[in-house]
């Protein structure tokens, strides 16, 4: 292998990507040949770099300088000044990695500085189609270890030392789940890995996947020895292409290299594995549905127990672990299980990686540990509120989820601390929420979702979330009375109660929550027929206040007509005309019209 | 793959692949390439620096490239930051002074004195 003075990494993740990152790369490998460097200086396509918001990312090393939303036109620039002079180009730079003149390095921007990866090590760092680069940082090297050094029960052992649980949403402990699958009674078993990621907003699985494929592989197989499966399936949706494409290259250079197959390390042990694509339907996250799927069956859950442990892929014991639980199991066996309980808090040990979005400034993925602080993950990594807004509320756990008032900001993320709240870990979206998001909108964007997604299998689920989100439906329409946030209530918690699985068991989360935590939102829509944060369009007039100076500019925008007023007159909204678009709002330089 | 040497092999050979985005601490060998350093051919010692630092076999050392310090009429110029000692200029270079460099200073520890901007000077 070459060695070069210089690498150039490009973002391939799916948000950069689709801002013509790929384009870039190609420019940089054009342009470098043009000054004739391209012996000198090595361009790599990596995973997700995590802070999307500032997209398409591209970090030149040795320096670890961090250029963001770069454009095509941008890579003849950095070509020649930097690469060619060493002069780093500091207006492509990161705002934020300047700071008094200095030039800071990716690792010490604020967005960085409190994060602990270890699901996503690798991610922006590697070339994930290069199986080399994955074994020089240290890849495959769990997998030697566990299957020359440690008998299966050791190496169970390990996992439940590490006292890792579940990141797909419930937060089982891991370590057992192994236990479970590999006791039960079965010549054949399997692994499965779901990556049937479907939380709004979620992307930390397809990150692992895009960026750091090889992880999944090598912890399947680790798996698979401990458990005592020899066929390992990864369960993806098909909306994933690039996941999907990567994680196909990986597994065939894995089998190429011999660390798929027969014999693994001369030890005599199999193991390979299969991809299955997933429609995308949400209710095959769900285990039983996502077994059922991998059959060929139509995705739908059945009652547990008999667990997949038990009976799973084709009825034998299987082991099912999300795509980011595995993501962590190479590190645990390369550091061990102490360093990892050592990272977090008492019951929830590790890092967890979250999907940062909504009203927040570093939109993107973070990993920190267990036990950070709502408040330092919003103000410090994220970034905080954009345009000075206050913050109101944050929703964990997507769909399952619930919201967190701004009062509960200084507590420590964790499993426990999340459910005691009335949401829940989930998959790790997180949506920052200001003063201008209405509360009942937000529980009935959740639930629109969940309706949407229902499976149908049983009627809790199927018809009850249909009425809670008519009961909604009345609210925001100003037709709603207080015996409806009752019903409301009532109906949640029976749902809960009853339904076959986790989608109608989590589904009136968001309500639920919101219901707890605004219920005077909900009293506000209900008794006054107003939306307080102006939201819900059927509560909401426009008004025009005494800054309007008459420049007419709002009435020629107006699309129905509904604004009246002479030039240099106070203008006026015809509330009978008005639809409420908006479009006035954006065009007034006074600021002169509010919603009430 | 039969057994871990293999595993081993495959990674030593990657490793310095990667090692130039993991950590920025070791040695930095850094050459002028401004108008004036290209002009003077620093580029035939940038290739002879990273040519024999691989050829040797050394690892932690990065070779990267900065704009102009100023001595433009002692360009090339190559400047050797090793972790806990004083900068090491290097001036009028050319590829096979690189080379000795190399063998001479980074991998053996001694600087060549003769090359130095001090010793040019005199």
């Amino acid at each position: 292998m070459d060695l070069f003075r210089s690498h150039v990494l490009v973002c391939a993740g799916t948000g950069c990507a689709s801002s013509a990152s790929m384009k870039i790369l190609e420019k940089f490998e054009e342009v470098l040949e043009k000054n004739d460097l391209q012996k000198e200086v090595k361009v790599v396509k990596t995973g997700c770099f995590g802070l999307c918001e500032a997209g398409p990312i591209v970090i030149v090393y040795p320096e670890g300088s961090f250029y963001s939303h770069i454009k095509v036109e941008d890579v003849e620039r950095i070509t020649e000044e930097h690469l060619l002079k060493g002069r780093i180009v500091k207006d492509l730079l990161y705002a934020e990695s300047i700071e008094e003149d200095k030039v800071k390095a990716i690792d010490e921007v604020g967005f960085y500085k409190k994060q602990q990866r270890v699901a996503l090590r690798n991610c922006g760092l590697i070339d994930p189609e290069a199986i080399e680069e994955y074994i020089a940082l240290d890849g495959y090297r769990a997998l030697a270890k566990v299957l020359t050094e440690m008998t299966p029960e050791e190496t169970i052992d390990v996992v439940k030392k590490s006292g890792l649980r579940g990141r797909g949403g419930g937060g089982f402990p891991s370590g057992l789940k192994w236990e479970f699958t590999a006791k039960a009674e079965g010549e054949q078993k399997y692994v499965a890995c779901n990556a049937d990621e479907g939380d709004p907003g979620a992307f930390m699985d397809r990150s692992v996947l895009e960026g750091d494929p090889h992880v999944i592989i090598e912890a399947m197989a680790i798996a698979g020895y401990a458990v005592g499966a020899d066929l390992g399936y990864v369960y993806i949706r098909a909306e994933y292409p690039i996941a999907v494409q990567r994680l196909q290259i990986a597994i065939e250079q894995a089998r190429e290299k011999g660390l798929l197959g027969k014999d693994i390390f001369g030890t005599g042990f199999n193991f390979d594995m299969e991809i299955r694509l997933g429609a995308g339907a949400f209710v095959c996250g769900e285990e039983t549905a996502l077994i059922n799927s991998i059959e060929g069956k139509r995705g739908m859950p059945r009652p547990r127990p008999p667990f997949p442990a038990v009976k799973g892929v084709w009825n034998k014991p299987t082991l099912l672990n999300n795509v980011e639980t595995y993501a962590n199991i190479p590190q645990i066996f390369l550091r061990g299980p102490e360093w990892f309980a050592g990272i977090g808090t008492e019951k929830s040990k590790g890092t967890k990686v979250f999907a940062l979005g909504g009203k927040i400034k570093n939109t993107g993925l973070l990993e920190i540990p267990m036990g950070t602080t709502l408040k330092e993950v919003i103000y410090e990594v994220g970034g905080g509120i954009p345009d000075g807004k206050a913050f109101k509320a944050v929703q964990t756990g997507g769909p399952s989820g619930g919201c967190i008032p701004a009062d509960y900001i200084d507590t420590p993320i964790d499993y426990d601390n999340l459910i005691s709240l009335g949401s829940m870990m989930g998959s790790g979206g997180m949506i920052v929420m200001d003063e201008d998001n209405c509360m009942v909108d937000i529980a009935r964007f959740f639930l629109d979702f969940t309706v949407e997604e229902s499976c149908g299998k049983c009627p809790p689920c199927r018809i009850g979330t249909k009425r809670m989100m008519e009961t909604l439906d009345r609210i925001t329409e100003g037709k709603g009375t207080l015996k409806d946030l009752d019903n409301l209530e009532r109906l949640a918690e029976n749902i809960k109660a009853s339904s076959l699985c986790g989608l109608g068991q989590t589904a009136p989360n968001p309500v639920l929550s919101t219901l707890k935590h605004f219920r005077h939102e909900y009293e506000a829509h209900v008794n006054e027929k107003k939306c307080p944060a102006g939201v819900c369009q059927a509560l909401t007039n426009f008004h025009i206040t005494d800054d309007c100076k008459g420049c007419t500019l709002c009435k020629k925008a107006c699309p129905v007509d509904a604004i009246l007023g002479e030039r240099k007159e106070l203008h006026v909204v015809d509330t009978d005309k008005c639809i409420k678009c908006g479009a006035c709002i954006d065009k007034c330089p006074f600021k002169a019209i509010i919603k009430k | 793959m039969k057994s871990i040497a293999e595993l081993n092999k495959i990674r030593e050979e990657a490793l310095e692949s990667v090692n130039l985005r993991k950590d920025r601490k070791g040695t930095r060998i850094v050459v002028g390439m401004a108008t004036c350093g290209i002009a003077a051919g620093a580029r035939p010692v940038l290739m002879a620096l990273l040519e024999e630092a691989k050829k040797r076999n050394v690892e932690h050392v990065m070779v990267t490239q900065t704009g102009c310090v100023g001595a433009c009429r002692l360009e090339p110029i190559v400047e050797v930051y090793k972790e806990g000692e004083d900068k090491v200029t290097y001036v009028d270079m050319t590829a096979e002074k690189a080379k000795r460099v190399i063998a001479d200073h980074i991998v053996n520890g001694k600087v060549v004195d003769e090359y130095t901007i001090g010793a040019y000077e005199k």
